[in-house]
């Protein structure tokens, strides 16, 4: 795909950030939650 | 169906299926919504800049959306004082400030090669911003409250007052005079998006609408899951110091 010189530094900046940006919310999303299901299930384990 | 899914064990079924039925939804919309923006034409004016229109404005309608979420959640949590509400209420506040953050970031980038400028305090970019603000002030608040109950309650009465922003940020264009431009697409008038434009535009927008939906309620199953992982030692902890401390009872 070609863009034009003058722009493709900030559109590609853009595109990158975006994909970055969702990539490390999904990320985080997905570690919290395994964390604290991990969690979740030690603890009803413990349980006497 | 909220009230159906109030119902924490209900949401936690229906939510396992959906959230990564959602996700995977995004995936397939973002590669659509991607090739359809990549084959966009250059705008006359604006050239192929254009193309970050396909990445600041559904960052921006998500931004505004996300608000809306943890407004009526905190409403709800505070009517109602349901659990569920607070965790819905906590979980939409980090997922809308990264997408209000990203329109601000990549709207810079538009507006640096088209205004000559990376920031410019309009009406629309600064209300933006106070949207950001109301975001980080909603999660600070609640992290400075020990008291969880007391959090949720203090961090939805700002959630609340911060509600008014969103009408603000929509019309801004119309009732100050801005660098930014005027409403396209959501207008009384209809859409005055070129419709060689459209396609890209609605894609990725439900692109990121589902992405955010997902995240969401995977965030939610999360703080449902932190709240059991730390009750047991809540109850565990009192039962503990009435064994130490019978109290004046006893003696």
């Amino acid at each position: 795909m070609n863009l034009d010189p003058a722009y493709a530094a900030y559109v590609w900046t853009a595109y990158g950030l975006s994909a970055g940006v969702l990539v490390l919310l999904t990320a985080d999303t997905l570690l919290h939650a395994r964390r604290w299901r991990r969690e979740a299930e030690n603890r009803r384990e413990d349980r006497p | 169906m909220i009230a159906a899914l109030a119902n924490p064990a209900r949401f936690m079924s229906v939510s396992r299926v959906l959230a990564p039925a959602l996700g995977l939804a995004s995936l397939v919309l973002f590669a659509i919504g991607l090739r359809l923006a990549f084959a966009a034409p250059p705008d006359y004016q604006q050239g192929d800049t254009v193309k970050i229109m396909f990445v600041h404005v559904p960052a921006a309608w998500m931004g505004l959306f996300a608000y809306a979420c943890l407004g009526a959640a905190s409403f709800a949590g505070l009517v109602w004082r349901h659990a569920l509400a607070d965790a819905a209420a906590k979980a939409a506040a980090p997922l809308g400030a990264a997408f209000t953050a990203l329109a601000l970031a990549t709207g810079s980038l538009w507006g640096q090669p088209m205004w000559g400028t990376w920031w410019v305090w309009d009406a629309r970019l600064t209300s933006v911003l106070v949207l950001l603000l109301l975001y980080l002030g909603y999660l600070a608040l609640h992290a400075a409250i020990e008291d969880e109950p007391k959090a949720a309650r203090a961090a939805a009465v700002l959630a609340l007052v911060g509600l008014i922003n969103l009408p603000i940020v929509k019309f801004s264009v119309d009732w100050w005079n801005t660098l930014h431009q005027p409403a396209s697409v959501f207008r009384a008038q209809g859409s005055a998006l070129d419709p060689a434009f459209r396609p890209a535009l609605y894609v990725m927008g439900l692109a990121y609408l589902t992405a955010f939906l997902s995240l969401w309620l995977v965030r939610i199953r999360a703080e449902v899951w932190r709240r059991r992982a730390r009750a047991p030692a809540r109850v565990r902890a009192a039962s503990t110091a009435r064994v130490i401390d019978p109290g004046p009872a006893a003696a």
